[in-house]
């Protein structure tokens, strides 16, 4: 099959790549882009393991077309960190432990972040509706509620001084 | 994988000339929330996907409350249910529509999906025929506005031609005195999918009844508009003594089967228990309404 070239926003970065229409954005990030932060679970849209932020919203990269890429902006886990400091979601996930084999990490940060855009004093309940898209087998989510509550929390701090 | 072509239009008179010239071959396509899953499957097999949502007409959101709402096909469920007009005018359907799967989800599964895609436990479709809402239909030979009750005949089956797309949805004013709620039964309280639901609108006088509408979803091939039990309510004064035999008759039209996510009897017992609680919620806000 034909390949259709496809210009997006990668990241903050413009990118340009070829891809089958037949192939999900999680193909293209892992296998074209060879970014393998993002996760493949289950290929169904019900682990989230696969979470990306397209336009700003939350999806799942495995029920999104390579080419629906055209034009858009994509965030991914590798875009969190700003060089050698991690985003403060990422700290708090290490200073809670909230991962343990950490397949579900990218997927859970990603959410994460789409929840603290829009609301820096979410409940613990608005967080675990947020996060009910994300499979976790290890950690029980508590440790990821609890991490994304603190970040929240250091984030709202810095806001009010600064 | 199979192989396919996509194809992004940018007006609803390029995906009709389209649908015309491939018809069956072609799919639509929108948040592939249901058809993505199915293609991986090997369940269907389009040559062409043609992105509705790239034509900007099925992105269409707009409320006026002397004609009421009109939502494109293509609208995501997160913007549905995030919307001020939704919440305040039409409750139940910003409830349906905050229920399909997760976030993810909801930030791709749209409205026409839903309806298109045909399962019997489709959460905005009860809602939907509760509202008394009409599907807006395309093709080249013109346009038709169909109800959305009637719209699915049998489970993945619908009174779409393969010419048509769905462009957006009409939903009547708000009345005085009216309002909507759903409800639906799952184990868990997100990313599940309905083992029954029940879609209910009413029009309240004082403590009486004008009118109401209450569609079953999850218990039958199709959803079920419970006749007896709207027929029974109209005009009568709403206790818990009219609201629980209205339930009854509710359960008497679902027609449920076995399967894992729950037996017969106990769909059926939900239907009562659904339609009394979600007949209960929208009484109350017609209530607030009446002024
Ligand atoms: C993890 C997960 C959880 C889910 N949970 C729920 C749930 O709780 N409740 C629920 O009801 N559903 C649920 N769904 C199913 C699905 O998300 C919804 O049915 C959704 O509304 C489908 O919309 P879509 O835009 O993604 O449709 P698509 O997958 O793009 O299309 C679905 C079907 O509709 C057709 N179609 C799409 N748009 C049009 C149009 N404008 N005109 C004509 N035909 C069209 C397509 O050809 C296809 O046959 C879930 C799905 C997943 C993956
Ligand atoms: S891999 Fe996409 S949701 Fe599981
Ligand atoms: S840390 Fe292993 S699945 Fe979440």
């Amino acid at each position: 099959m034909r390949k259709v070239a496809v210009q997006t926003t990668l990241n903050g970065e413009p990118v340009e790549f070829l891809c089958e229409p037949r192939q999900s954005l999680l193909e293209v990030l892992r296998d074209v882009l060879n970014l393998t932060g993002t996760k493949e679970g289950c290929l169904t849209g019900d682990c989230g393991a696969c979470s990306v932020l397209f336009d700003g919203r939350v999806v799942c990269s495995c029920l999104v077309l390579g080419v629906e890429a055209q034009g858009a902006q994509i965030q991914t886990v590798e875009g969190l960190a700003h060089g050698n400091e991690l985003s403060v979601l990422q700290r708090k996930f290490l200073e809670h432990a909230a991962l343990q084999c950490g397949i579900c990490t990218p997927g859970f940060l990603i959410a994460a972040k789409a929840l603290l855009d829009h609301n820096l004093n979410p409940s613990e309940s608005e967080v675990r509706y947020a996060l009910a898209g994300n499979l976790c087998r290890c950690t029980g989510y508590d440790k990821i509620v609890r991490a994304v509550m603190d970040a929240a929390k250091e984030m709202r701090e810095r806001e009010a001084y600064g | 994988m199979h192989e396919f072509t996509y194809v992004a239009p940018s007006s609803v008179e390029e995906i009709v000339q389209f649908l015309a010239q491939h018809r069956e071959k072609a799919r639509p396509f929108c948040g592939g929330t249901d058809i993505l899953v199915q293609m991986r499957s090997g369940v269907r097999r389009p040559s062409y996907l043609l992105d509705v949502k790239t034509a900007p007409e099925t992105r269409l959101f707009e409320f006026d409350p002397a004609k009421g709402l009109r939502i494109g096909a293509a609208v995501p469920c997160a913007d549905v249910s995030a919307d001020p007009a939704v919440r305040r005018y039409y409750p139940g359907l910003a409830e349906a529509a905050n229920l399909i799967g997760s976030v993810q989800i909801r930030n791709r599964a749209s409205l026409g999906g839903n309806l298109a895609n045909a399962s019997p436990a489709a959460d905005t479709v009860p809602a939907l025929i509760a509202l008394g809402a009409k599907a807006v239909l395309r093709s080249v030979q013109g346009q038709r506005e169909v109800p959305v009750e009637g719209f699915v005949t049998a489970p993945g089956r619908t009174i779409l031609n393969a010419d048509e797309v769905i462009t957006e949805f009409v939903i009547p004013p708000p009345q005085r005195g009216g309002a909507d709620a759903y409800l639906r039964f799952v184990p868990r309280n997100e990313m599940d999918i309905a083992v029954a639901g029940v879609g209910v609108f009413v029009k309240m006088e004082g403590q009486r009844c004008v009118e109401a509408r209450i569609v079953l979803g999850a218990v039958g091939p199709t959803q079920i508009v419970a006749s007896e039990a709207m027929a029974y309510l109209r005009g009568r004064t709403l206790n818990e003594g009219v609201v629980s035999h209205a339930a009854e008759l509710a359960a008497q039209a679902a027609s449920p089967i076995d399967d894992v996510r729950g037996t017969r009897e106990f769909r059926r017992h939900l239907v009562a228990v659904l339609t009394r609680r979600s007949l209960l919620a929208a009484a109350k806000r017609a209530q607030a309404n009446q002024s």
